[in-house]
């Protein structure tokens, strides 16, 4: 991932710091069955497993992730674009 | 349809599935499957239907819970002995998934009702233990043109396969006809492991759940045997008969009919 190239504005967004696992990964899954395809959203997962698990988990269903920002609150902002049905 | 909170931590391990996902989690919520017999085959998949989130279940059987069922219907307990095994199937399954429908259709299914009651279902599960009984429900489905699997089981042997209209073998295909009641052992006069009932009547779970979310090969065309004793899985290519008398293309059998309950209508 280039560390030059802006990253895309998100068109929607996902709080799964409530959730533990497999939870987040349901949840962002449901939420990214409502996007259309090349669309981009926002999770917002805690540092741990979430943060290790979940963009590995997002690959493997196809979508692309984008970027993994930390918010400094002991959460992350996970960047994903939604792949090809 | 909106999944609860509740719905995606109950059904989490089924959306997780790429082969199910939400879609899949959505049609098996959408699904109305109608289980005939609440016995041992019965029992476990009407279970494993209601767990999965089935939406409507039907259950279809006119006997009482007997202390002698409990080695193997797991959907009663001690304490419904002498009650009618719909009511306490459905009490069961209502208790382990209070989001799904439970239908209660007492009284034993016959030529005169069947037609009617299949029609208000997506896929019917043969789960009953007699001879009689399962072709009126192959012609019934045949001419409803509804899905359904059947399986039958005794001592340690089990047997399934799944009718798909217009797409494979029906159940007369295999067999013509019923035996003749004198040649016919039921599961009251031979045993049956109680485990075994579990293992076939889970793979009938199985083919609906299938058949509802829209994964997978069915048993269309193939009869899934199973030996509990020698623990082997054997599965035969069975073709459509061409001349059969209720799917064929100049069928004789034009709607259901009770045959002789003699095969195992023994003291009912």
């Amino acid at each position: 991932m280039s560390a030059k190239a802006p990253l895309p504005r998100p068109g929607a967004t996902l709080d799964i710091t409530d959730a533990v696992c497999p939870l987040t990964f349901v949840k962002a899954k449901v939420a990214l069955e409502d996007l259309e395809a090349g669309q981009v959203i926002s999770i917002r997962l805690n540092d741990g497993e979430p943060a290790q698990n979940l963009p590995r988990s997002l690959k493997d269903e196809g979508h692309a992730v984008l970027g993994l920002t930390d918010n400094g609150d002991g959460t992350f902002a996970l960047l994903v674009r939604k792949g090809p049905a | 349809m909106g999944l609860s909170d509740g719905d995606l931590e109950r059904y989490s391990r089924h959306i997780i599935l790429r082969e199910i996902g939400v879609g899949g989690q959505r049609r098996l919520l959408a699904g109305k499957v109608l289980v005939i017999g609440a016995g041992g085959l019965g029992s476990p998949a009407a279970m494993y239907l209601a767990a999965a989130g089935v939406g409507e279940i039907g259950l279809a059987d006119g006997d009482e819970v007997d202390l002698s069922n409990l080695q193997r219907q797991i959907a009663h307990s001690t304490a419904d002995i002498g009650r009618p095994k719909v009511q306490s199937a459905a009490e069961t399954l209502e208790a382990l998934n209070p989001g799904v429908r439970v239908n209660r259709h007492p009284g034993r299914v016959t030529a005169a009702d069947i037609l009617d009651l299949v029609a208000r279902y997506d896929f019917v599960l043969d789960g009953t233990d007699n001879f009689p009984a399962k072709f009126l429900i192959n012609d019934a489905c045949v001419i409803a043109g509804k899905p359904f699997s059947h399986a039958g089981i005794i001592r340690f042997r089990g047997q399934l396969t799944t009718y798909l209209p217009g797409r494979g073998p029906c159940y007369r295909c295999l067999f013509v006809q019923p035996p003749p009641p004198e040649a016919v052992p039921s599961c009251r006069q031979a045993g049956v492991v109680g485990a075994l009932a579990g293992v076939i009547g889970c793979l009938q779970a199985l083919e609906a759940i299938k058949f509802l979310a829209g994964l997978g090969g069915l048993l269309c065309g193939r009869l899934l045997t199973f030996d509990a004793l020698s623990m082997a899985f054997r599965e035969i290519r069975v073709p459509v008969r061409e001349n059969c008398a209720v799917c064929g293309p100049d069928p004789t059998i034009l709607r259901p009919s009770d045959h002789e309950m003699a095969a195992c209508g023994l003291g009912e």
